[in-house]
């Protein structure tokens, strides 16, 4: 017995090798990955710079200021093939705000309409939602692209024979053309009264909470709110003498002149983003509304509060905290899967980003300018729904 | 004392009379599933009115009017456009994904060595079938069949070059055997890599952490189109002056690559979700780091997360067809060649074309979630 305990402070101690020690390991390990990755990196490095010198392309941004020489199909901003690579590079990516923003928001509303409908009683309308949500969800985007762009907007009509919609609305192979307006002078006042009402509406609907928390009191302030939005620029529209003005698309012999024209490759990229995004906000929109457990709507119920107002006061809150984190991420798959632009030749920026590759060679600066865009982008998106989803987040007492 | 005098007690039940018309069988199903509420009555008679606008048509369109056979554009245009349907036709030309088939299947692979690839999938169906079904035993041989000998076969038969086999370049290669060979590598590398890398992330040691952290961001907040292009031109730049890459195995790369980062993600909330009791319960019994996560954690993490892992598979199979951009001929880029074939164009072509394609895809997609819901049960059962 004596001989067991004059032995077990030198047994621990022999048991305490220095290999064995996690600690150790660790930054062993981790010493390890470091110099592996800077050997990989100094002959990456390496082989680059051998490559560029051989290949005689000079690294660095400076070819942003030279002449582009390309035109591009569609951009929101005056863009000639005299401008410079740098000033392509912002059409481009202007081109792919637009057509991520307008898709988010044409999804958003087909994929709650779908998500809402795929929990109808209605059977007809719930097997409805379930066959698109299962249609678009297994086919890739890339051919839904495809199928919009060559299966159904090429083979309509050419120009001269476009098919005529209400509101002088025209549709052709070339894309759709629509009057365009013209805002002639004292406009700005519209603009400005539509801006001060929704100012108005903003501060009504903060003091109609408060009257109501504090006497119980309702307010009409959806109507209110309704009334000034569309009744003060109204007023301020003709008080001004309706200085608008449309420039209308004709008909001509061969082709369609005047109005504004979105081109084939938008209407198809924005299409497909839109239905096949929709898909996943409504699987999305459906877990939410069936997370929001039976009790809530049965307690609501319970306190004489009506359907209607079950729904908006009790069930969507809460909702939307389930659906908020998912729907982020679907907005920026929505926004990577926009450089899909490419297969058809919407100069977004991947688009333009690939012309301008092939035409300098600046393969590392244009990638870098590529991620460097995609992941401020995502990061914003992030950023603005960390804050929305923790506006929304339960409050724990 | 009274006693109570019955002058009749029923010796059995009464027989259950029938529910009331208007609470069972069909006129019931019909109240409550269609014609609830005004609304909903209004609701069905509009859905009733675009599908009675919108199917028959279609069924017209995809069925009765399709051109099946033929040899040539002759069948799929109208007289005016220089064909021999009539004027005004307009129905779906499966004459050309009839005639193109096997293009579709194998692209521009020589017509004599096709059995090599067709092999290559008979075999891949043969080892996959008892593979996904439960019940079938010896699934350690079968999961050694399907991840070591098929792709050594499939290493030697593809390409050639061995064995007196002649050697198939990859330009070559196309149609859905580009499609599947990028989604089974895909698919074996990115789940091992995926969990690695989220294994990576939750590390204690800060240097693997934030390198592991990194990657999954960065690749997570790019299109895979642009992975695709720096696979494209950037790997060679980074290469030394001689040494190059197949352009397929640039894109399996890039396709693997982009894949695992997702795939982490998943696994990731799977590692989260297994109470901290289970990591210390491993911790006291003395396990190793490596026994700890294969033993304790990862069996019943990557249970929790099967349908996100399956998304992702989903996700990847149909990524595959953005190869298309980068110059290579999936399915849908064999497909999307053959629309410039003159022997074939005609205005319903590249509808045709797109319809079944997008079938095949679809037909993968959905029986991939199908079969992850199953999996989904049958493990659940096991739960209980």
């Amino acid at each position: 017995m004596a001989i067991g305990v004059t032995n077990a402070p030198e047994k621990s101690k022999s048991s305490g090798s220095i290999i064995n020690d996690p600690q150790v390991r660790g930054i062993f390990y981790q010493a390890i990955t470091i110099i592996i990755l800077a050997v990989l990196i100094y002959w990456i490095v390496d082989n680059t710079i051998e490559n560029l010198r051989r290949a005689n392309i000079a690294s660095g941004y400076g070819f942003l200021r030279s002449r582009a020489g390309f035109d591009v199909g569609q951009s929101l901003i005056a863009f000639t093939s005299d401008s410079s690579y740098g000033r392509a590079l912002v059409v481009g990516f202007v081109n792919t705000l637009v057509v991520a923003i307008t898709g988010i928001v044409t999804a958003t509303i087909i994929g709650f309409l779908v998500g809402i409908g795929r929990l109808s009683h209605n059977w007809i309308i719930a097997k409805l939602s379930l066959a698109y949500v299962e249609v678009f969800r297994n086919i890739p985007p890339l051919l839904v692209i495809f199928f919009w762009y060559s299966g159904v907007l090429a083979v309509l009509p050419q120009a001269r024979e476009a098919l005529a919609l209400p509101f002088n609305v025209f549709v052709s192979n070339r894309g759709v053309a629509f009057p365009r307006p013209i805002f002639g002078e004292g406009a700005e006042y519209t603009i400005l009264a539509f801006l001060i009402a929704a100012a108005a509406s903003f501060l009504v609907a903060r003091y109609a909470n408060r009257r109501q928390a504090a006497t119980g009191q309702r307010f009409p302030v959806l109507w209110t709110a309704l009334g000034l939005l569309i009744g003060l620029p109204l007023i301020t529209f003709l008080a001004t003498g309706a200085p608008l003005t449309f420039d209308v698309p004709i008909a001509g012999k061969f082709n369609l002149t005047g109005g504004s024209v979105v081109g084939p490759e938008f209407m198809s990229l924005y299409l497909a983003l839109s239905f096949y995004t929709a898909a996943f906000i409504a699987e999305i929109v459906r877990a939410g509304i069936r997370g929001v457990s039976k009790g809530q709507t049965e307690a609501a119920h319970a306190l004489g509060i009506r359907p209607r107002l079950t729904t908006r006061l009790v069930v969507v809150p809460q909702a939307m905290r389930i659906i908020i984190p998912p729907l982020t991420s679907q907005y920026l798959n929505l926004t990577k899967n926009s450089s899909l632009a490419i297969a058809i030749g919407y100069a977004d920026l991947v688009a333009v980003g690939g012309t301008i590759l092939n035409q300098t060679g600046q393969a590392i600066e244009v990638v870098s300018i590529w991620l460097i865009v995609y992941l401020s982008l995502s990061l914003a998106t992030s950023l603005f729904m960390n804050w929305y989803n923790a506006h929304m987040a339960l409050v724990e007492r | 004392m009274t006693t109570h005098e019955a002058s009749f007690v029923r010796a059995s039940m009464v027989e259950a009379s029938p529910a009331p018309i208007l609470e069972s069988g069909i006129v019931f199903w019909l109240r409550k599933n269609l014609f609830a509420t005004p609304k909903d009555t209004a609701l069905t008679i509009i859905s009733l009115l675009v599908l009675a606008w919108l199917v028959p048509p279609a069924i017209q369109w995809l069925f009765i009017d399709a051109a099946w056979t033929g040899g040539g554009r002759g069948v799929c245009a109208t007289v005016a456009q220089g064909g021999s349907q009539p004027d005004g036709w307009s129905g779906a030309c499966w004459a050309f994904v009839n005639a193109k088939f096997s293009q579709f299947l194998f692209g521009r692979y020589p017509m004599d060595e096709r059995w090599r690839p067709a092999l290559v999938g008979i075999l891949f169906v043969l080892f996959l079938v008892p593979m996904l079904m439960p019940k079938v035993p010896y699934k350690g041989l079968n999961a050694v069949l399907m991840l070591v000998a098929l792709p050594i076969i499939a290493t030697i038969l593809l390409p050639g070059g061995w064995f007196g086999l002649t050697y198939v370049e990859t330009p070559l290669w196309g149609g859905l055997l580009v499609t599947l060979a990028l989604s089974f590598v895909g698919i074996a590398v990115s789940l091992p890599l995926g969990i690695l890398l989220a294994l990576g992330r939750r590390s204690d040691m800060p240097v693997i952490k934030m390198l592991c952290t990194v990657f999954i961001e960065i690749v997570r907040g790019i299109p895979l189109i642009t992975v695709l292009f720096m696979a494209s031109v950037m790997l060679p730049l980074f290469l030394p002056q001689g040494v190059t890459f197949d352009k397929f195995l640039r894109a399996l790369i890039g396709v693997s690559l982009f894949a695992s980062a997702y795939m982490a993600e998943v696994v990731r909330g799977g590692l989260q979700a297994i109470p901290k009791g289970q990591y210390e319960g491993a911790d006291s019994l003395g396990l190793s780091y490596w026994q700890k996560m294969n033993l304790i954690v990862l069996p019943q993490s990557l249970k929790l997360v099967i349908p996100g892992i399956v998304n992702t598979f989903i996700g990847l199979f149909k990524d595959t067809s953005l190869v298309s951009i980068i110059g290579m001929f999936d399915l849908l880029g064999i497909v999307r060649l053959n629309f410039s074939d003159t022997n074939w164009a005609s205005a319903v072509t590249p509808v045709s074309g797109l319809i079944f394609a997008g079938f095949v895809f679809w037909l993968f997609c959905f029986g991939m979630s199908r079969y992850s819901g199953f999996m989904e049960r049958v493990l659940d059962r096991s739960q209980r």
